[in-house]
């Protein structure tokens, strides 16, 4: 069991370097969208033996909300907003990747020093999240659209959702449901908001909101 | 009766308020809803409820302390609101008092959320609901300010949660089931995983501090309160912060349980003070009169940390403190909206001579600033002081200094952008812009009363309050 849902995770990191590393957005977008999809398979992977509806339930609403919903209103934004699809990084393609590598080879390293318990210590779980986290913080950074900046703030995200999956049998699903909603409602408003950026400013290139400073 | 009427009596203003059909109307809402939500929350006051060790949602003693100067500050505002949506009758108001409503809803449960992921799922939901009252102007910088929140405070929540789930984490480490109460969590104490604390009291700080406005993560802080109007800013800074600064205080006491409490506090100690000293520099070089109230939001919330990091006399204190710097400050943001909408811009550079144009809110704002610097006899006076009580009879000298020459800077910070735009001659542009916006009862009132209740409650701090305070301090410092 824990083979296959290191695999998921091996996967999702290797969905990290491919959102660093992607110059268009549809595929920053797609790649954030398939990561989407394999969290919600996670919770089905590791509760496989004592599977309940909860489980069922909240693995199909991350699905849908990190693998359907949310992309689609990224594309949306997109096509509303007619930007090129092309991305202008601050940080330039290749050093991304270099970064996000060295963010993953960190993760492991760190995940390793951190006091786990021995149920955990054997899959890729933390080392996995923080390395999402880690791209997450890249793509913020280094991204100049504001489409590509809400990717990176999704991935960041799915970092953190990986990390509660460690807490999957302890914390409520209540909690995980309340987190989930305010993501997507934290995306649709967002999306609202790109939308007046580019009316306002006739572009989503956060550089031009300079006008705010000291 | 039961506490989480305080959640639903607003949230059900709201969604009433989103259908109600004429906006002529709808701000009337706001008053209605904001003095049901006093009456009950200074009932639940006085009547302290009984409650439950494993409750998630409760008015407890630190809500107890809290909730009240929220809910005031709610009512006046409110009320201040009617009248300016009448100015701003051109502007739909739909979305504006909706969200404001639903903030009140979701501030009362975040007071009283005695679950970590409840606590930060409201937090959250607040972040979300107050950003429809930022870009009300619907101006560019309106937007850009909105985007720079979002983000900014969009990481600092994300962060939050992780630290959340660190602390479940630690539990779960240390042998704990699970429960994620403050409660369990701090029975549990030296029980918890020692590294998973301190990673996430880390996390915790820096998230909910973003939420506060601590320097460094305070950025998002001037551009919000600069563009949004003043009512918004009132509301944020006396409210809004308040619920990151109970959930830090919720979180150091489970730390302090772990047996960590001496680094938290040492953490808290730095970030406050650090604060203090970035918000008198940038308080001394800025030229808009509403940024510049931000960045004395940025200096009160390091008082705040600064309290609350000096023991169970500080933490009182900081309690004091949140009373008197809600009401002080969300008096400045109200004068300070007037003048913005009289002159038509906030900047040093256009505005001058507001005493000739509005006279009242000019007044106001210059006898606000001398309250807010902590010139007796306003509220900010005796807070201030107590802290500075605390701090020398806990021995900290360095930090008493440090205390004292902030404020200082802050002062001269103050006066300088305040005296700059109340003395002088006028504008000719802002003059002629000026005759739109008439100084009505309704838009000098409220912040007046404000004021009045900052020298109340410095003066005369009533002994139930008093004694409000010090029971939640004895629930956030359990003595053995």
């Amino acid at each position: 069991m824990s083979g296959t849902l290191n695999l998921v995770i091996g996967l999702a990191m290797g969905l990290n370097l491919i959102a660093l590393g992607s110059s268009r957005l549809p595929m920053l977008i797609r790649a954030m969208s398939v990561q989407g999809v394999l969290l919600g398979v996670m919770p089905l992977l590791m509760e496989s033996e004592r599977l309940d509806w909860r489980i069922v339930l909240v693995a199909l609403a991350t699905m849908a909300g990190k693998g359907v919903l949310i992309p689609g209103l990224l594309r949306r934004a997109m096509r509303a907003a007619n930007i090129e699809r092309e991305i202008e990084p601050f940080i330039g393609f290749v050093p991304s990747l270099l970064l996000g590598a060295l963010g993953t080879i960190t993760a492991v390293a760190l995940a390793r020093a951190l006091p786990l318990l021995p149920e955990h210590a054997g899959t890729l779980l933390v080392p996995g999240s923080l390395a999402a986290i880690l791209t997450g913080f890249i793509l913020l950074i280094g991204r100049t659209k504001a489409i590509s900046q809400v990717c990176g703030y999704l991935i960041l995200e799915n970092g953190i959702y990986l990390f509660g999956l460690v807490l999957i049998h302890s914390t409520p699903l209540l909690v995980e449901s309340g987190i989930l909603l305010d993501v997507t409602v934290g995306v649709f408003i967002i999306g609202i908001i790109v939308d007046r950026i580019q009316r306002a400013f006739d572009s989503l290139d956060t550089r031009k909101l300079t006008t705010l400073r000291e | 009766m039961n506490p989480l009427l305080l959640i639903i009596v607003p949230l059900i203003g709201a969604a009433l308020a989103a259908l109600w059909p004429t906006d002529r109307t709808r701000p009337w809402f706001l008053p209605g809803v904001g003095l049901i939500h006093v009456g009950l929350t200074f009932w639940l006051f006085l009547h302290p409820p009984v409650v439950a060790a494993d409750a998630w949602l409760a008015f407890d003693p630190l809500a107890r302390a809290v909730l009240p100067a929220v809910s005031l500050l709610f009512l006046i505002c409110a009320a201040y609101g009617v009248s300016y949506l009448r100015i701003r009758s051109e502007r739909p108001n739909r979305v504006f008092v909706a969200s404001l409503l639903a903030v009140l809803g979701l501030l009362s449960a975040g007071h009283q959320a005695r679950h970590l992921g409840l606590l930060w799922i409201t937090t959250e939901a607040v972040t979300l609901a107050a950003v429809p009252l930022l870009h009300f102007n619907s101006t560019p910088r309106a937007f850009e300010a909105t985007w720079k929140y979002l983000l900014v405070g969009g990481t600092g929540i994300a962060l939050s949660l992780l630290g959340s789930f660190c602390l479940g984490y630690a539990s779960l480490h240390g042998g704990g089931v699970g429960d994620l109460t403050f409660t369990a969590l701090t029975a549990q104490g030296a029980g918890l995983s020692r590294p998973w604390v301190l990673t996430a009291w880390v996390l915790l700080l820096v998230g909910y501090g973003t939420k506060m406005g601590l320097a460094p993560m305070h950025t998002w802080k001037p551009d919000a309160y600069g563009e949004a109007p003043g009512i918004v800013g009132a509301i944020l800074a006396g409210g809004v912060t308040t619920v990151a600064f109970t959930a830090l205080l919720r979180v150091r006491s489970v730390v302090a349980a772990s047996g960590a409490g001496p680094i938290a506090d040492r953490t808290l100690l730095v970030i406050g003070l650090f604060s203090m000293l970035i918000a008198a520099l940038f308080l001394l070089g800025t030229r808009d009169f509403k940024r510049m109230l931000a960045y004395s939001s940025v200096e009160h919330m390091g008082i705040l940390c600064v309290g609350a990091a000096l023991g169970a006399a500080g933490a009182a204190a900081a309690l004091f403190h949140v009373w008197s710097n809600s009401l002080t400050k969300a008096s400045l943001f109200l004068s300070a909206g007037n003048m913005r909408r009289a002159a038509g811009s906030a900047s040093m550079d256009d505005v001058r001579g507001m005493t000739v144009l509005t006279p009242r809110s000019a007044a106001l704002f210059v006898t606000g600033m001398f309250a807010v610097t902590a010139c007796p006899p306003f509220g900010p006076f005796f807070s201030e002081l107590q802290v500075v009580r605390a701090s020398l009879g806990s021995g900290h000298g360095v930090t008493t200094t440090l205390f004292l020459a902030c404020l200082l800077l802050a002062f001269f910070g103050l006066t300088r952008v305040v005296f700059g735009i109340v003395d002088g001659r006028p504008r000719p542009a802002a003059q002629a812009n000026s005759k739109k916006f008439i100084e009505t009862l309704g838009v000098v009132a409220p912040p007046a009363l404000l004021l009045g209740l900052s020298v109340w409650i410095g003066l005369f701090t009533p002994a139930v309050l008093r004694a409000s305070w010090l029971a939640a301090v004895a629930q956030l410092f359990p003595t053995p």
